[in-house]
C-alpha cells in the first residue's frame, strides 16, 4: 500500500485559552477523497492549515508528501491547492488577474493556457474580465476552485467549499470535486454538512473538540457501528410486531413506546442478513399482522455521525434497541427531519 | 529570496490601488496642494508684489540662514531673493511630508487588510515566503508615495523655474541639494516609516486601528524627516550625504526587524496578540 500523502500524529495547537486542536491523528490516502467531518470549531480549518505548513503545531507532528511542512513549506505548498471557507479572492481585481496572481506566486510560466483551461473546467471563463467584487458567491467559489487546480497540485484541500452556495451550485461544486479524483488528485475536504460527505467521501474522519473521534471508509464505519441490517416496521396493531424479538436471525428488537409514531417506522429490528426480510414478513402475515411499513434501512453518514458523537452505538455496544440512546436517536430522526433525511438515498 | 514573486505581490497590490479611486484621488489632491497650488500662489504673490515692505522683510529674514545658504541665494531684487529662498528652502520639507503621508495611508491597511478580506488565507497557503510578501507589500506602499513625490517634484520644478526663474536670471531648479534630498534622503525615511507601519499593520486587529496607530507613530517621524531634510539643504554639501547615510542604516535595521513580525499566523489572523 502507498504511503499516505498526509500523516499526522498527536497534533495540537492552542490559541490563547482555546485548544483548536488537541490530539489529531490523520492519514490521507493518495488518490482519494478524505472528508473531515465535524461541527464548527472542531479543528477542521486548523488541520488544513497545518497540512500546508501555514500554521505550525504546538505539539505532535505532521508529514505532507513525507516531509515536515514546517521545514519545507514552500515545496509542500507548491504541491497543494487550497480553497478556504471564504473564497479569499481580490474583489478589486478581475477574475483573470486573480488567477494570474496565483499562477505567478506558484511559479508558473506562460500560464495563459492553464488559466483558461482551469476557468473553463469550472465554467467561469466568460466572467474572467469582470471585477470579482461583482461576482455571485457561486462564481467566487468556482473561481477559487479554478485557482486551486491551475498549478496541477497533487493535494487539494477544500475547506467548506460550498459554504453560502444554493443547493444547485453546491451540487455542481461537489460534482466538480468528485471529478478531481478521476484525474488522480487527492482531496481533503472539510465540511459540517453530512449531505456533502455522503456519497463523496472515500474516507471519513469525524472531528470534535480538536481530536479525531473515528476514521475509515464509510462502509467500514457503518459495518463497525451497525453490524447487521436494520429494518423499520409498522403495523396496524404494532404490539403484534413484538413476536419478532424471538424470531430466527433477529439480533435486536425495539418498539417505540409512542404508539402514534410515524416516520422512520415504529419498530426497529436488527437482523443478521437482508435475506431474512421476506421470511419475516411472510411469518408476520401468516400470524395475521397487517404490516403498514417494511423499510430496510442502510445507515447514512448522519446516523454514523450522531452515533459517534454520542460516543456509543446502541447496536454495537449491545445496548439493545430499547436503550435510551437508540430511542433518543429514533426520536430525533422522527421529530426533526433534516434535509439529509429527505435527500440522502442509496 | 524570489524577486519575481516580490514584484508580483507589489504589482498586484498596486493594481488594486489603481482601482481604488476613493483612495488615490484625495492623495493626488494632497500632492497637488503641496507641490502645485500653494507654491504657485505664494511665489506668484511675491514676484507680483515687488519691492514692498513685506517682501523686504522676508529678504532681511534670510540673514538668519546659514552663511552657506545665504551665499547660495540668487537674485538682484528683494522679490527675487525672497522667492528664490522660499522655492529652495521653505518647500523642501514638503518633499518629505507628502510621500510619508501617502505611503503610510497605503501601508497601514496592507497586511491587516489581507486578513480582513480573508485573502491572507490565500497568501498563507501560497509558496511565497513571508519575507517576499513583506517586501512586496513594502514596495507597494512605498511606490505610490515616492512616485507622487517625484511627479510633484517635476511639477514643482517647472512652477519654480517659470515663476522665479525670470527674477534670478534663468532656470535654476532643482539645485544639487534638492537632487540629494529626493534621491538619497527621502527614500530611507520612507522605508523606515513603512517598516514601522507594516509592523503595526501586521499586529493590529483592524484597518481602522492600523490607520490610527500609524498616524500616531509616523507623526514624530515626519517631524524628524522634516527637520533633517531642512538641515540637509541648509548644511554643507556633505551634511545631506551623512543624514541620508544614517537614515539608510536605521531604515535597513528597521526593515530587518519588521520582516520578522510578518508571519503566516498573522496573515491568517490567529497569532497571539492580534
Amino acid at each position: 500500500m502507498d504511503a499516505p500523502l498526509v500523516h499526522a500524529r498527536g497534533l495540537g495547537r492552542r490559541f490563547g485559552e482555546v485548544d483548536a486542536l488537541s490530539d489529531l491523528n490523520l492519514s490521507v490516502p493518495e488518490g482519494q477523497i478524505t472528508v473531515l467531518l465535524g461541527p464548527n470549531g472542531a479543528g477542521k480549518t486548523t488541520a488544513i492549515r497545518m497540512i500546508t505548513g501555514a500554521l505550525n503545531p504546538d505539539r505532535g507532528e505532521v508529514r505532507t508528501f513525507g516531509v515536515d511542512p514546517g521545514d519545507e513549506g514552500e515545496d509542500v505548498r507548491r504541491r497543494c491547492g487550497v480553497v478556504s471557507a471564504k473564497p479569499a479572492l481580490y474583489d478589486r481585481l478581475n477574475g483573470w488577474d486573480n488567477l494570474a496572481y496565483a499562477a505567478e506566486l506558484y511559479g508558473l510560466k506562460d500560464y495563459d493556457g492553464r488559466l483558461r483551461e482551469a476557468a473553463a473546467r469550472f465554467g467561469i471563463q466568460a466572467a474572467l474580465t469582470k471585477m470579482v467584487g461583482g461576482y455571485s458567491t457561486g462564481m467566487k467559489t468556482r473561481l477559487a476552485l479554478a485557482r486551486s487546480i491551475m498549478h496541477d497540485p497533487d493535494l487539494l484541500l477544500y475547506d467548506e467549499p460550498t459554504s453560502g452556495l444554493d443547493p444547485e451550485s453546491s451540487h455542481a461544486v461537489l460534482e466538480l470535486i468528485r471529478s478531481m479524483t478521476e484525474d488522480g488528485h487527492t482531496v481533503v475536504m472539510c465540511t459540517h454538512l453530512l449531505l456533502e460527505a455522503e456519497g463523496l467521501a472515500d474516507q471519513v474522519v469525524v472531528l470534535e473538540d480538536g481530536t479525531d473521534l473515528i476514521s475509515g471508509t464509510p462502509q467500514a464505519l457503518t459495518d463497525q457501528y451497525w453490524p447487521g441490517v436494520v429494518v423499520h416496521l409498522d403495523a396496524e396493531q404494532p404490539e403484534m410486531l413484538d413476536r419478532l424479538a424471538d424470531a430466527e436471525g433477529v439480533i435486536a428488537y425495539h418498539r417505540s413506546a409512542d404508539e402514534g409514531a410515524r416516520g422512520t417506522g415504529i419498530a426497529e429490528l436488527q437482523i443478521d442478513s437482508l435475506d431474512r426480510v421476506p421470511d419475516l414478513v411472510a411469518s408476520l402475515a401468516a400470524s395475521g399482522v397487517r404490516l403498514t411499513r417494511v423499510e430496510p434501512r442502510i445507515p447514512t453518514l448522519e446516523d454514523l455521525y450522531f452515533a459517534v458523537r454520542e460516543g456509543r452505538s446502541a447496536f454495537a455496544e449491545g445496548n439493545s434497541l430499547g436503550g435510551p440512546d437508540a430511542t433518543a436517536r429514533f426520536e430525533r430522526k422522527r421529530t426533526a427531519p433534516s434535509m439529509n433525511d429527505v435527500a440522502v438515498t442509496r | 529570496m524570489n524577486w519575481g514573486r516580490i514584484w508580483t505581490v507589489t504589482r498586484t497590490d498596486l493594481k488594486q490601488l489603481i482601482q481604488a479611486k476613493d483612495f488615490w484621488i484625495p492623495m493626488l489632491i494632497l500632492g497637488g496642494i503641496f507641490f502645485l497650488f500653494v507654491p504657485t500662489i505664494l511665489l506668484l504673490s511675491i514676484t507680483a508684489i515687488g519691492d514692498v515692505q513685506a517682501v523686504a522683510q522676508i529678504s532681511q529674514a534670510l540673514e538668519v540662514l546659514p552663511q552657506q545658504a545665504q551665499d547660495a541665494v540668487r537674485g538682484d531684487t528683494d522679490a527675487g531673493r525672497a522667492s528664490y529662498a522660499l522655492a529652495v528652502y521653505l518647500f523642501a520639507p514638503v518633499a518629505v511630508v507628502v510621500p510619508l503621508t501617502i505611503s503610510t495611508a497605503v501601508g497601514a491597511s496592507t497586511i491587516v487588510g489581507e486578513r480582513e478580506r480573508g485573502t491572507g488565507e490565500f497568501l498563507a497557503h501560497s509558496p511565497a515566503a513571508v519575507k517576499e510578501i513583506y517586501l512586496g507589500k513594502l514596495l507597494a506602499s512605498l511606490i505610490p508615495g515616492y512616485a507622487t513625490t517625484l511627479l510633484g517634484f517635476g511639477i514643482y520644478s517647472l512652477v519654480v523655474n517659470l515663476i522665479v526663474g525670470p527674477e534670478v536670471g534663468g532656470w535654476f531648479f532643482p539645485t544639487q541639494e534638492w537632487w540629494v534630498l529626493m534621491l538619497w534622503v527621502v527614500p530611507p525615511f520612507l522605508a523606515l516609516t513603512l517598516s514601522i507601519v507594516l509592523r503595526l499593520s501586521a499586529r493590529v486587529k483592524s484597518t481602522a486601528a492600523a490607520q490610527q496607530a500609524s498616524g500616531l507613530v509616523t507623526l514624530p517621524l515626519i517631524l524628524v524627516a522634516y527637520s533633517q531634510s531642512t538641515g540637509a539643504l541648509f548644511g554643507a554639501g556633505a551634511a545631506s550625504i551623512w543624514i541620508g547615510a544614517v537614515a539608510w542604516v536605521i531604515a535597513i535595521a528597521g526593515l530587518n526587524r519588521g520582516m520578522r513580525v510578518v508571519t503566516r499566523a498573522r496573515l491568517l489572523g490567529v497569532a497571539d496578540g492580534i
